[in-house]
């Protein structure tokens, strides 16, 4: 079992395609969207996670590809200094995702699966103690 | 009524009856006004927030043969050097001039707070009882003489929360602001924020002794831009920026968990500092004050941008939600000040007292209750 975090931006042709549909029928994987953005019959992008078999993930690669369809893969992680962080939430302004928020607890809380490593939060934290590792 | 002296008897005998301003409003909501005021002698606030005008005054003693400091580097960064010979104050909002905003006054406090060695450059001309021209050495926390935090204007009693009209990323001191009003920030730590507690500043003035970067320490004075005469809502809160307070004390009783070196992104440095203020419950009135809550405090919403007039408060319980609707859509809102901390200070402050360690003073006298903020016209030079 893999799993993949990729940036997918799609044209006009592509995007009244099922393509959510077809990726977990033919290929067999768990999908996640995390963002996305997308205007009917125009252009549009998404934040996908999926999870499946090595070999299928290559073979979804492989059909995004040949429908033309432009993908990015997340290589980089983002590292948070928990023991550091003062919780004061400047953080959580800016994370698209909500990735990092407040808890219950007045806490900040990272949840690393909704990340897209967009980086804005590393320069919005008052205490330099998030970094993206390579 | 009770007096501060009858609850000082109480606290010598380990008799006093301590909460925090958060568990102050499920008592109140259980045994009413009247059964809480009975009970509770004091009611122990906290925040812990960015207060860019902060910073320390340090006497470094003298070397020998003895120099007369005029220009003081610290780390790197500048510090005052119009004092005597070898005393100096360093703001928390100056920089580096080797690693500019990455490094200033606001991580040095933090650096000479944790025991760090600091390095120490000075210059002067040299005089004849002073003749040294230059010292180049360390200095930490341990081999300089006093080092106490002064801070011109801390602890606000409420403060606008931020947004942005442009559509343009705007980097602010109240973080960072998304474009067409993207998000929304606020600073504050509500109903267990010390001034929100006391609105009219009935046991809070100069002499105040209070819990300061976690060590002990005073009211000293009105903050710098201190303001009174501002809106309030019906039960007194300021729903704008209104008192400050000038405070000091000892650094080398503080701890770096309330006292942090900061950044703003591409605005500048400033200084996280924790303060807990005891506030004395003397009668009906105070318990009330005190059992103030999140959504009975409101507070404005500023275009941060400049550009647009905004006509719009959020309360506390609102604002912390996560999300408000504004404009007919959901804005995600975020904190700048850490209520995680600030309930730490509450609890601190609320056990120094329970152990006896921390007794409440009678102000020596009251900060102003009526002035006007003045602003700075372009005047002609003559
Ligand atoms: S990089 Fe930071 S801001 Fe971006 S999604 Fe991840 S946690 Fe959120
Ligand atoms: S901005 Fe930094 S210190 Fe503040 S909550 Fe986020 S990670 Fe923690």
């Amino acid at each position: 079992m893999g799993k993949l975090k990729l940036k997918l931006t799609f044209d006009k042709d592509c995007v009244t395609r099922p393509i959510i549909y077809e990726l977990v029928k033919k290929y067999d994987v768990m999908t996640n969207i995390l963002n996305a953005n997308i205007e009917y019959g125009n252009r549009g992008n998404m934040i996908l996670e999926i999870k499946g078999k090595d070999e299928n993930l290559k073979l979804a690669l492989e059909y995004f590809k040949d429908l033309r369809v432009k993908y990015e893969i997340y290589a980089e992680a983002i590292i948070w200094d928990e023991k550091r962080c003062i919780s004061c939430g400047s953080c959580t302004a800016v994370c698209p995702t909500q990735a990092l928020t407040m808890g219950k607890d007045d806490l900040l809380h990272f949840d690393k699966d909704k990340c897209v490593v967009c980086q804005l939060c590393i320069n919005a934290c008052p205490i330099r103690i998030i970094s993206v590792e390579l | 009524m009770r007096s501060i002296a009858q609850i000082n008897e109480k606290i010598k005998k380990g008799k006093a009856v301590v909460v925090t301003a958060e568990e102050v409003i499920d008592i109140v909501k259980e045994k009413g006004y009247k059964e809480a005021y009975e009970t509770i002698d004091v009611v122990t606030t906290g925040t812990f927030g960015p207060m860019c005008s902060s910073g320390v005054f340090i006497n470094f003693g003298h070397s020998n043969p003895p120099i007369r400091m005029q220009s003081i580097m610290l780390n790197d960064v500048p510090a005052y050097g119009g004092l005597a010979a070898v005393d100096t104050y360093i703001g928390a909002t100056e920089v580096s001039q080797k690693r500019g905003m990455e490094y200033g006054g606001g991580h040095l406090i933090e650096d000479l707070i944790a025991g760090k060695d600091i390095k120490l450059h000075a210059l002067s001309n040299g005089t004849d009882c002073y003749p040294r021209k230059e010292i180049l050495t360390t200095i930490n926390k341990d081999n300089i003489n006093q080092a106490y935090m002064y801070n011109p204007r801390n602890a606000y009693q409420n403060y606008p929360a931020a947004t942005n009209s442009t559509n343009k990323t705007i980097y602010t001191y109240m973080g960072t602001l998304l474009p067409n009003y993207g998000n929304i920030t606020y600073s504050t730590s509500g109903e267990l924020s010390p001034l929100l507690n006391d609105p009219y500043l009935r046991t809070i003035g100069v002499g105040t002794r209070i819990f300061l970067g976690g060590g002990i320490g005073y009211v000293a004075w009105q903050g710098t831009q201190h303001k009174v005469e501002v809106e309030r809502s019906a039960n007194g809160v300021p729903v704008v920026n209104a008192a400050t307070l000038a405070v000091i004390g000892d650094i080398k009783q503080m701890s770096t968990k309330y006292v942090r070196g900061a950044v703003f992104d591409r605005y500048g440095v400033t200084l996280f500092v924790g303060i807990g203020v005891p506030i004395p419950i003397l009668d009906e009135e105070m318990l009330k004050f005190v059992s103030v809550k999140n959504s009975e405090i409101y507070t404005k919403l500023v275009d941060k941008s400049g550009n647009v007039n905004i006509d719009k408060k959020f309360n506390y319980a609102e604002l912390r939600s996560g999300t408000v609707k504004f404009n007919g859509k959901n804005v995600h809102t975020a904190p700048l000040s850490s209520l995680y901390v600030a309930r730490n200070i509450a609890l601190t402050l609320k056990d120094w007292i329970n152990r006896g360690d921390f007794e409440l003073t009678e102000k020596v006298t009251g900060l102003p209750f009526e002035n006007k903020v003045n602003s700075l016209e372009i005047r002609e030079i003559k």
